[in-house]
């Protein structure tokens, strides 16, 4: 990796590289709000550098990162930064991104860098969720009715897709859920499109394996 | 999320199995990647290849990136050689010290390091790994090997504890790398799977409270000469435990230890910049020449 600091530079590359993968197109304008330690010594770090570079989809190991702004200027991305208080239970370096993508998709996405350069996602529009990208991840939004979990599971499994682990949330009774399935293997882009064609799927987002 | 490890339950594994404890790590890590243990090893080697590369930057004298660190590791080597017979330390904690800054500044110049765990505190394991590779006459694939333990044991302490100065403190940080560095080195210099753990225990114990305070928000002040500290440290736990002596805590106890002082820190001392070597007025100079404010 880049230098100075794993939890505030490569950390942060890939907390901007996880939630340019949950938008899933190229980022248009970000409005990146920074809670504790992050709000504290992100310049000192390159933090904002590194979210940047997360952001245009580089690797933690980058040469470029310290010259992020420059590129994503050319890339035509706008991005503004701001000190943002998540309240004490968060992690001390979080950030908020809000995104909006060249197609106009827009998301909220929150996630901490949790030391060694690992990551935790927290929050994505709304739902509270965690995973870490360690793992091929799917973020399927969908209609909160039964069988919608058995269909997903089942193309998964059809196509020998192991999952690792699983976990559904939902804002209410018979409204918007979203699944979390960090899985074993690659999910591929055939897999998606059948997700996303079932009447209970709102939405597919996919992660790559870090 | 993640499961607690336990540092104790493999070492007492690795023992039952009468192996060493690098060995059980590499069978643990063949089963759990699903990859080759030569795989493992060959890409523990291209790390081996980067840290190397780091220390050859450091001691050319590299300035960092806000002027406050640089030039040290190259100072203490040219003394190093010059007057080989002041040194007080013997030959191997000299050299150990010298790859530990050079490693800080590297990184404090936005080089290029393997985090270990942590950027912050990446000096440490290289440098006692070169150290104990020259004095012993360990091959490569030898040193992969202590890399391998060495990452056994962060796996423990980021599942009981943290590797985050942000959460956890400077110990979180240099503290696991000295931890990480202490097992290696035991491991290296052929001590028992036991005796990893109470390398591991002592180090811990001698670097438990350390805070974390970079003035200005910097990896520069304190961090880059913390990182020759922590080497020492790490050298002195593996050398006792090698002679048998035994913490009188038990390890995955001292990481817990570990884990409730960091979240008991203050805010101030976790990373923020606001307290400690930050708070002094020189170190709030620093902060407010570098970016012209003070934080409150």
């Amino acid at each position: 990796m880049i230098g100075p600091s794993s939890s505030h530079t490569a950390g942060a590359v890939r907390l901007g590289n996880v939630a340019l993968s949950i938008l899933g197109e190229p980022v248009q304008e970000a409005s990146i709000g920074l809670h504790g330690s992050f709000a504290q010594t992100y310049q000192g770090h390159g933090s904002d550098l590194a979210l940047v570079a997360g952001l245009l989809g580089w690797s933690t190991d980058d040469a470029r990162i310290p010259s992020s702004f420059d590129h994503a200027r050319e890339a035509g991305l706008t991005v503004t930064f701001h000190k943002e208080n998540l309240g004490e239970l968060a992690h001390p370096n979080t950030v908020r991104f809000r995104l909006k993508g060249r197609q106009g998709v827009a998301s909220v996405i929150t996630g901490s860098s949790i030391g060694g350069g690992r990551v935790l996602v927290t929050e994505v529009d709304d739902f509270p969720l965690e995973f870490t990208g360690d793992f091929a991840t799917l973020l399927v939004m969908h209609h909160d009715r039964p069988g919608a979990i058995t269909l997903v599971t089942g193309i998964l499994s059809s196509q020998g897709i192991n999952i690792a682990q699983m976990r559904v949330s939902r804002k209410q009774k018979g409204a918007l859920a979203l699944m979390v399935l960090e899985t074993d293997q690659p999910v591929g882009d055939g897999t998606i499109r059948a997700i996303s064609s079932l009447p209970q799927v709102e939405a597919v987002r996919r992660i790559q394996a870090m | 999320m993640t499961e607690k490890l336990s540092l104790q339950y493999w070492i007492a594994q690795a023992e039952e199995k009468n192996t060493t404890f690098a060995n059980y790590c590499i069978q643990n890590q063949v089963e759990a990647l699903e990859l080759p243990a030569q795989e493992i090893l060959e890409r523990m080697e291209s790390m081996l290849a980067v840290m190397r590369e780091a220390v050859q930057i450091g001691l050319q004298g590299v300035r960092s990136v806000g002027g406050l660190v640089g030039g040290d590791a190259r100072k203490l080597d040219e003394y190093l050689k010059s007057k080989p017979e002041k040194v007080i330390g013997g030959t191997s904690l000299s050299k150990a010290i010298t790859m530990a800054l050079a490693v800080g500044e590297a990184n404090a110049s936005m080089g290029r390091i393997v985090a270990a765990p942590t950027a912050g505190a990446s000096g440490v394991l290289p440098s006692v790994l070169f150290t104990i590779a020259e004095s012993h006459h360990l091959t490569e694939r030898e040193l992969a090997k202590g890399l391998v333990v060495a990452g056994a044991i962060g796996m423990v302490i980021a599942s009981r504890a943290s590797l985050s100065g942000a959460a956890g403190g400077c110990q979180a940080e240099c503290g696991s790398a000295a931890a990480m560095a202490a097992g290696a080195a035991v491991d290296l210099c052929s001590g028992t799977p036991s005796q990893v753990g109470e390398a591991v225990a002592m180090v811990l114990k001698n670097m438990l409270g350390l805070v974390c305070d970079p003035v200005a928000g910097l990896v520069e002040v304190p961090c880059v000469k913390r990182n020759a500290g922590a080497a020492a440290q790490a050298i002195v736990a593996a050398e006792m435990a090698l002679a048998g002596i035994k913490s009188a805590i038990p390890v995955d106890e001292v990481i817990d230890a570990m884990g409730t002082v960091g979240g008991s820190l203050p805010k101030n001392l976790r990373e923020t910049a606001l307290g400690g070597l930050a708070a002094t007025p020189t170190g709030r100079a620093w902060a407010k020449k570098l970016f012209g404010h003070i934080e409150e």
